[in-house]
């Protein structure tokens, strides 16, 4: 296995991160340049909606190389994370030869080739780790909600992620070509366990400061005007910072800015204006109450 | 990596420091940091700062620790800055108004500004000139907290929101149809910019503490300020002394953990009902494999919600943990839908309508307090009476599915603790656990009666959030 970096320096990441929608801030450059450099699985934390899912995708795009991922649930298990033998075919397989032999009797043979024959590749189902592993191109490998899957496919992960090999009982070890650049998120709804973090560098994506974030919204709605632009990532950090049950993710910021550019506001907000759209960046009931008597939004601007 | 060189060493004390506030660094990480700081190279203080925070963190509570000690380990500079007057600082106190009203005036301006760089070098300039003792020599350190006096960043809020509106949107006079002359009209962003400045009075303050903290760790050794002058994470702090925590800061921890406690318990449900074949099904699923049962189907559980009865000292003895309860009881009120509190002095009441009325961030303990009727006769607390009243009256809440979880010191002020009424909640329960805020060396003295409470229920000493959290994690699947 041998490993080749993907970027050559912490600006070279943010440019290519850049040149395939995806601004990142210089922590954020920073940790991928590093997990690149040191080989090791990147494990993101975070609110939802800033990023964390994306990020792997742009990288993958940066570095052309292929994204595989493995969204975790509950109950996800070796046969959807590793391998499974493809069962149903390899019963076919076992039916065809029976049709063939001549019933007289020289199906000893012919039985020995079948069961090399029915644990061959064509039998294996690859899940997306082996997929991974096996992949002889650059990969990324994005494992989605890691805390949403049960404790136990954490060890899976720990001897998957330590030396990128898996053993597969009949067909022997099959080791990575390459090393695949793991990224591992998780909302924090469990407890990761302390192994697992120890393996991988820990990156925490927090909402972007409000320059950035204005670099984000320009660069996904382009017709949004400067001012508007300004206005709404002003209003928007004022909103994350009243401890709302769910604060607007730069997704919310994003959707804003297109209904905003849709309904033909421009320059300073307008109260009423900002009441009735309210609900694109907040989802609760509670947080648009707290919104609206903060921000005095029944009120017109004197 | 080899010790000899005074990187790497820096590195080892970096990890040192964290260990000594609660940061499982091992000797992995270091090596780790130190592959990283080879990689980095040492030209970018801030991403040599992401770049350790990603090998030695493990997680984003330790962020606060974290930024604190990388500052003493790795200063931005050493001793007076480029630019600062190269004569000691001026320690005199009546100076220090003059000097304070010069800072504070240039302070507006980079506030209104949010200019980050000139907060940076006026924190700097007023450690330097506001910051020291005023009869000690040289060798005596800086201190914070006297600069943060004497400079009052917040009396700046005001004068800096006022500049900031007016740079945004000058006054036009006259011309203007809809202010008066010299009128600024109104904007949205007139109700909240406040609040912003304020935020940038809050990180102006620390980047205070920050560079008194540098300037000292020159002076007195880095492993002696890293030791004492460094703050840990609200998560580490004695609930006891949460009082003075702003609810909302409070409430910004506590969240995360009631999400965990749901998931816990619904897991646990869903092991329950794990394992009963399902015939139909299982048959079904092996037609694709000619009849043979490859893969059994097992039958679906039966939603049930987990149910969560939470007993609670409402007290006035543990004031500062009461409140934190009541935040804890607001949370999980979001999250869990079977969820019954029930609050006890001496005797019990259900307080789950009124928690679920009340506003997040709403202080409701005193309100609790008012409304329910939680004690009889005298407002001692009694845990015998209040667990014989529970087992009386609210046993049908509990079920074989339910988690009972006391909260409370177990301090009976020397009533008769009624072991048995415990016992019978306890055995009614699927799960009971009591969350203890005081210290486990406390637990045997004076009327405590935890440790024999203890024999009947486990008892876990639950003194900071850390410590909640690790609870919850440990907390069994059955």
């Amino acid at each position: 296995m041998t490993h080749t970096p993907r970027f050559s320096s912490v600006d070279d990441v943010r440019e290519r991160l850049a040149a395939n929608g995806y601004l990142a801030s210089d922590a954020i450059a920073t940790t991928v340049y590093l997990a690149d450099q040191l080989g090791k699985p990147l494990l993101i934390e975070g609110p939802a909606g800033v990023g964390k899912t994306a990020l792997s995708q742009a990288v993958a795009a940066a570095t052309s190389s292929e994204l595989i991922r493995l969204q975790c649930y509950e109950g996800v298990d070796e046969a959807r994370a590793l391998y499974e033998w493809n069962h149903a075919k390899q019963l076919l397989r076992i039916t065809a030869a029976g049709a063939h032999h001549n019933s007289t009797g020289e199906d000893e043979a012919d039985w020995q080739q079948v069961k090399d024959d029915i644990f061959a590749e064509e039998f294996l189902l690859s899940r997306p780790l082996l997929t991974a592993i096996r992949n002889e191109h650059s990969t990324v490998l994005l494992i989605d909600e890691l805390d949403k899957a049960d404790v136990e496919i954490e060890g899976l992960l720990l001897e998957v992620l330590s030396d990128f090999q898996v053993t597969v009982p009949e067909l022997g070890t099959i080791t990575a070509s390459q090393t695949p650049f793991v990224v591992l998120t998780s909302n924090a709804t469990r407890e990761l366990s302390e192994a697992l973090r120890r393996r991988c560098l820990y990156l925490h994506i927090d909402y972007p400061e409000t320059s950035l974030e204005r670099q984000i919204v320009t660069l996904a709605v382009p017709d949004l005007e400067d001012g508007l632009a300004d206005s709404i990532v002003r209003l928007i950090a004022a909103l994350r910072q009243m401890r709302l049950r769910k604060a607007p993710s730069v997704a919310e910021t994003i959707d804003w800015a297109r209904t905003l550019l849709a309904l033909g506001a421009e320059g300073e907000l307008d109260p009423a204006f900002v009441r009735s759209t309210l609900g694109v960046i907040l989802k609760h009931r509670d947080d648009i109450t707290i919104a609206e008597t903060r921000l005095e939004l029944g009120r017109a601007l004197s | 990596m080899h010790l000899a060189d005074p990187l790497g060493a820096r590195l080892v004390d970096l990890g040192r420091a964290l260990r000594t506030h609660g940061v499982n660094v091992g000797t992995s990480e270091v090596a780790d940091a130190a592959a990283a700081t080879s990689a980095l190279g040492l030209e970018d203080r801030e991403r040599l700062r992401s770049g350790l925070a990603a090998t030695m963190m493990r997680r984003s509570a330790d962020r606060t620790v974290f930024d604190q000690l990388f500052d003493i380990y790795f200063p931005p500079a050493v001793g007076g800055r480029t630019g600062e007057a190269e004569e000691p600082a001026p320690t005199d106190t009546a100076g220090a108004r003059e000097r304070a009203v010069a800072i504070r005036e240039e302070l507006i301006d980079a506030l209104a500004r949010g200019d980050d760089r000139e907060l940076e070098r006026l924190a700097a300039r007023a450690v330097l000139e506001l910051g020291r003792l005023p009869d000690a020599d040289n060798s005596s350190g800086f201190f914070a907290k006297q600069t943060i006096e004497r400079l009052a960043p917040q009396t700046a809020i005001a004068a800096a929101q006022e500049r900031s509106r007016e740079s945004r949107n000058p006054s036009v006079g006259g011309e203007d149809a809809a202010g008066g002359s010299g009128q600024r009209r109104e904007v949205l962003s007139d109700r909240y910019d406040r609040e912003e400045i304020r935020g940038r009075v809050g990180a102006f303050r620390r980047k205070i503490e920050a560079e008194a903290a540098r300037r000292n760790a020159e002076l007195r050794g880095r492993d002696r300020i890293s030791q004492f002058n460094v703050e840990g994470p609200l998560e580490r702090v004695d609930i006891m002394l949460t009082s003075g925590t702003d609810a909302g800061d409070l409430q910004a921890v506590i969240a995360p953990l009631s999400r965990k406690l749901a998931s816990k318990l619904a897991a646990r449900q869903r092991r329950h009902t794990r394992g009963a074949i399902d015939i139909r099904r299982t048959l079904r699923a092996a037609m694709s494999t000619g009849g043979v049962p490859v893969r059994p189907a097992h039958k679906r559980r039966t939603r049930t919600r987990a149910e969560l009865v939470l007993l609670c000292d409402m007290s006035g003895s543990v004031a500062g943990f009461s409140r934190f309860t009541m935040l804890l009881l607001q949370s999980l009120a979001g999250v869990f839908r079977r969820v019954r509190f029930i609050g006890f002095i001496n005797v019990c009441d259900d307080i789950t309508d009124l928690v679920r009325d009340s506003q997040v961030g709403e202080e409701i303990a005193e309100r609790v307090t008012q409304e329910a009727n939680m004690a009889r006769h005298h407002s001692a607390s009694d845990y015998g009476s209040a667990f014989a009243d529970a087992a009386d009256r609210y046993i049908d809440l509990i079920g074989p599915r339910s988690t009972v979880l006391v909260i409370g010191d177990a301090r009976s002020n020397g009533t008769n603790p009624q072991f048995d009424a415990l016992r019978t909640l306890v055995q009614q329960a699927g799960h009971a656990a009591w969350l203890n805020p005081e210290p486990l060396s406390q637990w045997r003295m004076g009327d405590s009666v935890a440790e024999q409470y203890g024999e009947i229920i486990d008892m876990h000493e639950v003194r900071n959030i850390d410590q909640l959290r690790e609870f919850i994690s440990r907390l069994p699947l059955r």
